[in-house]
């Protein structure tokens, strides 16, 4: 429409169409966002603080640096192309982050409506992140270790489970109702026998987080198998399938969509008994260190430390998704 | 052309099977009660006939191609392909069903070469699944999904994916009933030509009075459940035929009065 527009003004129409393109130019979001997360640095730096905190100082520079490339953003976003359009998609985001530093900052270390040892402002999460950077690493890595030997054991043997339940009647017979029992009884409830069962309290702990997700995989595995349309195995067997092709190439890959919901759930629940599984006798991870500075009213370093859980699961979840996708990229036509 | 001679040439060339069943019954368990489809059903398709079996929806003839087809066993009576017993499914005997029942989640070439690849002989007649590819025209759409493909194009496939194992007897259980009726009309020719060229022996199952005169060179016209065989029609008209042919309309009289829909 504009493109006809011009062509039937010529060089006439040139002026006003520079001066809304100019308009257009300049991501007003990108504004709004910069003026946000400037009014978290004044307020954290310009208004006396009711308790100290720390770290305010550092608090503000990064709030102010965030506004100064939001400012920049402004006007080259438009030039970013995809990282562009990116940024801007997520624009109403970054001015309620701002926002929200800005108040949260108020309502705590500025006006104490929302009291220490219950509450932290910002830049008290930010002063455990620099005081305690070398301990919470040590913490980070001890609880992937945990996660990962857990989830992924837990995995192979749920799915493993789950192939044999929803495949073999016999299987199912016996597994089905085991499954059903156990089930719903919280993984954590185990920790007694595992003491007794697992010769160090890490081999216990692995069980814990096994066990967490490797029964949803179980279940939606084996529901997965048990659900695949009976006329692919008809048209494996007629085709001369011995019965490992049927598991491998038709019951595996049709039950897939299942496994990835049991996939997800196990992640979440591994997570979830993750803090309880560092209970047993642990001396680092981020669920040990929760629980120390519980005990110690240490808020703002388990404010921080969860925030620091989220990320990773978030983070995990994400590579899951990104695995699911490719897997499953012939699913595009039907969802 | 090509295709077909490259089709012949597999190693496993197999000829066409005469088909004899013999005193065949059939009924399903309901739990409790038996529900009887078939009830002493004689019937001899001679190697490289076209017979089509024609009867009222739901009267047993698709549970009659699974008991030639092998992947159930008859209640009572005896079918045999040249003189052996039909105990197990084998890719000799091929059943196309009327869903093209493709792997979503495997391209158009991996479907078609799912027998190969279950026998464990894919490497060394990769040729054959491009042959069979473009026997059915859809060698363009070798790396398609089966989602991307339309309804005729999908039943091709499935075509395609039977005639790869070189069948002997090749089993159609209503293949073009869910088609749109131009879709139809081109895969009842393509499906003449097919036979006529690699020479199978063909039973289909159809409720079409239309598209079993087409095709065949025998009408088996079946009873309501538990069905029977009720009458047989011989059509010996040259392929390939057109709707329009006087013969064919005359049959097709008979056979619809046969069915008690006398016009």
């Amino acid at each position: 429409m504009s493109n006809a527009i011009e062509t039937l003004d010529g060089g006439a129409a040139n002026s006003p169409a520079s001066l809304s393109g100019l308009q257009q130019a300049i991501w007003t979001n990108g504004l709004l966002a910069a003026a946000a997360w400037a009014a978290a640095a004044l307020v954290t730096v310009g208004l006396p603080d009711v308790v100290p905190w720390g770290s305010a100082g550092l608090f503000a520079a990064i709030t102010a640096g965030g506004a100064a490339v939001f400012a920049a953003l402004a006007f080259i976003v438009r030039r970013l192309g995809r990282t562009g359009d990116a940024i801007v998609h997520y624009g109403p985001w970054f001015i309620a982050i701002g926002v929200w530093f800005a108040l949260w900052e108020l309502t705590t270390a500025k006006l104490g409506w929302l009291p220490k040892p219950f509450f932290s402002p910002p830049n008290g999460l930010l002063n455990v992140y620099v005081a305690e950077a070398p301990r919470l690493l040590v913490c980070i890595a001890y609880t992937l270790r945990l996660w990962s030997l857990g989830f992924v054991s837990g995995v192979v043997v749920g799915y493993a489970a789950g192939v044999a339940l929803g495949w073999s009647k016999r299987f199912s017979y016996w597994g089905m109702p085991i499954l059903k029992l156990i089930g719903p009884v919280p993984a954590t409830a185990w920790i007694p026998c595992t003491f007794f069962f697992f010769p160090t309290t890490f081999a216990a702990s692995v069980f814990i987080v096994a066990l967490a997700s490797g029964i949803p995989v179980t279940i939606l595995t084996s529901s997965g198998v048990a659900a695949v349309n009976r006329a692919y195995y008809d048209v494996g067997r007629n085709l001369g399938a011995p019965n490992w092709y049927l598991i491998s190439k038709i019951a595996v890959p049709a039950s897939l969509p299942h496994v990835f919901v049991g996939l997800f759930m196990g992640l979440y629940y591994s997570f979830a008994v993750l803090v309880v599984a560092e209970m047993l006798g642990a001396k680092f991870g981020l669920g040990w260190y929760i629980q120390f500075q519980t005990a110690y009213s240490g808020y703002a370093n388990v404010y921080a430390t969860l925030v620091i859980m989220s990320l990773i699961c978030a983070g995990i979840v994400k590579l899951l998704f990104v695995a699911r996708d490719q897997l499953l990229n012939y699913q595009k036509g039907f969802i | 052309m090509a295709a077909v001679t490259a089709l012949r040439k597999a190693p496993q060339a197999a000829q066409s099977v005469a088909v004899e069943i013999s005193g065949v019954s059939h009924a399903f368990d309901l739990g409790g009660s038996r529900l009887p489809v078939l009830d002493s059903i004689d019937l001899s398709v001679a190697a490289g006939e076209f017979v089509a079996l024609l009867g009222p929806s739901g009267c047993g003839k698709s549970t009659l191609l699974r008991l030639v087809s092998g992947l159930e066993q008859p209640s009572s009576g005896k079918i045999t392909a040249d003189g052996s017993p039909i105990d197990r499914p084998d890719p000799s005997r091929i059943l196309v069903f009327q869903d093209p029942t493709l792997f979503p989640w495997a391209t158009v070439w991996s479907n078609v070469a799912t027998g190969l690849d279950a026998r464990g002989v894919l490497a060394q007649q990769r040729a054959g699944v491009d042959a069979a590819l473009d026997l059915v025209g859809l060698r363009a759409f070798s790396g398609a999904y089966p989602h991307q493909l339309s309804g005729g194009m999908a039943q091709r496939a499935a075509l395609a994916r039977a005639l790869v194992n070189d069948p002997a007897l090749l089993l159609l259980d209503e293949p073009l009933g869910k088609l749109d009726s131009l879709t139809r009309l081109s895969l009842q020719a393509e499906l003449v030509a097919l036979w006529r060229k690699a020479g199978f022996t063909a039973i289909l199952v159809t409720h079409d009075v239309e598209e079993a005169l087409l095709l065949s060179s025998r009408v088996i016209v079946l009873t309501e459940r538990p069905a029977r065989i009720k009458a047989e029609f011989r059509v010996e008209r040259p392929y390939p035929r057109h709707r329009d042919d006087a013969d064919l309309v005359i049959l097709r009289r008979q056979i619809l009065a046969t069915l008690g829909l006398a016009t």
